[in-house]
């Protein structure tokens, strides 16, 4: 379909204080329509109180065919986790 | 009592008279996103409509005999005393009974006199709401208070919508001017005070309609302004629907929607 409107990717922030969170994508033809096309399809069951779309053409993605160069490296690497420390007891999230 | 009772269904049918024709676009949306945002919509208007038939329902069940042939002569519905509920109230009345605008249940035809319609209807309700807020009433009150929310919502979808048509190609411009021009003409209602609407207003419960008329005309004309395109210069005005004189596009409506509960009485699933 040539005429099909330019795709957007949808974040939303389901509370104020955390982050804003890829939840999916829509068509749409401008950015003004995007977020209301984002608020009808994303926020109709009290998800967000805040919605980024970001045209899709600007998102760029790490090729999956160099996971191994990307990645592996990472898996025999413990002493990178600080799991050495020894934490007080008045530490109860960590 | 009666007044009040015709009030409310003044208001309660044209939210569902509304929602019923956006919903018929359900599954038919030009793109997924809109049919998804007029689906929402839609269950908006219809719930609008359930408070208020609610409520009419419970003033309903208080009037005597008399005083309900007096009001109603659907027969479905007066079989009712004083058990009368929403569903009653939506499904049981006949055309006549029925006290929406005109122009809410003109046929949706495409998408341009569907934004048309939504246009002209949701820059009045947002006026109305608001003063509705303050009402004498406090469910009246309380349901202006809520569907005022809904309604700014719905005015900016549709205005935007105006905007983006009118201003967009050289069809969609035709298009959209064709659909304003032809439905400008049904939106005498919207403005003109019922023998209810009198009687609420002394009463401080409903609000002067007519006065709401030029704030709508410049907020209407801005946009279309801005859309590029012209203003209907027509006065003249179709009406009747709140006092029951409807066009012939309500029977196929009411058929359609209350086919089922007239077939078969209390269905439910």
């Amino acid at each position: 379909m040539e005429n099909e409107w330019p795709l957007w990717e949808v974040f939303i922030r389901s509370k104020t204080g955390l982050d804003h969170k890829h939840v999916g994508s829509l068509h749409a033809a401008d950015a003004a329509m995007a977020i209301e096309n984002a608020r009808d399809v994303y926020t109709r069951r009290m998800e967000g109180v805040s919605i980024w779309v970001v045209d899709s053409r600007y998102i760029h993605a790490s090729n999956p065919d160099d996971a191994e160069a990307l990645y592996d490296p990472a898996n025999d690497k413990v002493y990178r986790h600080p799991t050495f420390y020894d934490l007080p007891d008045e530490l109860k999230h960590m | 009592m009666k007044f009040l009772l015709n009030y409310i269904l003044q208001l309660a049918d044209n939210a569902l008279i509304h929602g019923h024709r956006l919903s018929e676009w359900c599954g038919h949306g030009p793109v997924l996103e809109q049919d998804i945002a007029l689906t929402n919509t839609a269950l908006d208007h219809i719930g609008q409509a359930r408070s208020l038939y609610q409520y009419a329902a419970d003033i309903y069940n208080q009037l005597d005999s008399a005083e309900r042939e007096n009001l109603f002569t659907s027969a479905a519905l007066l079989q009712f005393r004083d058990q009368a509920t929403e569903d009653a109230m939506a499904y049981l009345r006949d055309s006549w009974d029925f006290k929406n605008a005109l122009l809410l249940e003109l046929p949706n035809k495409d998408w341009a006199y569907t934004i048309a319609k939504c246009f002209l209807y949701d820059n009045f309700t947002v006026l109305l709401y608001s003063a509705l807020s303050g009402s004498a009433d406090a469910t009246i009150a309380a349901v202006a208070k809520k569907s005022l929310k809904e309604a700014s919502y719905h005015r900016k979808w549709s205005n935007e919508w105006v905007i983006r048509l009118g201003d967009g190609t050289p069809e969609s411009h035709e298009r959209m001017q064709q659909a304003l021009d032809d439905y400008w003409t049904y939106t005498g209602d919207l403005f003109k005070l019922s023998e209810a609407d009198r009687k609420m207003l002394e009463q401080h419960i409903g609000t002067d309609v007519s006065a709401l008329y030029a704030q709508w005309h410049s907020d209407i004309a801005a946009i279309l302004n801005t859309a590029t395109l012209t203003l209907p210069a027509n006065e003249w005005r179709q009406e009747g629907g709140k006092d029951g004189r409807h066009t012939e596009s309500l029977g196929y409506i009411l058929a359609e929607m209350q086919y089922l509960q007239r077939t078969y009485p209390n269905a439910q699933w």
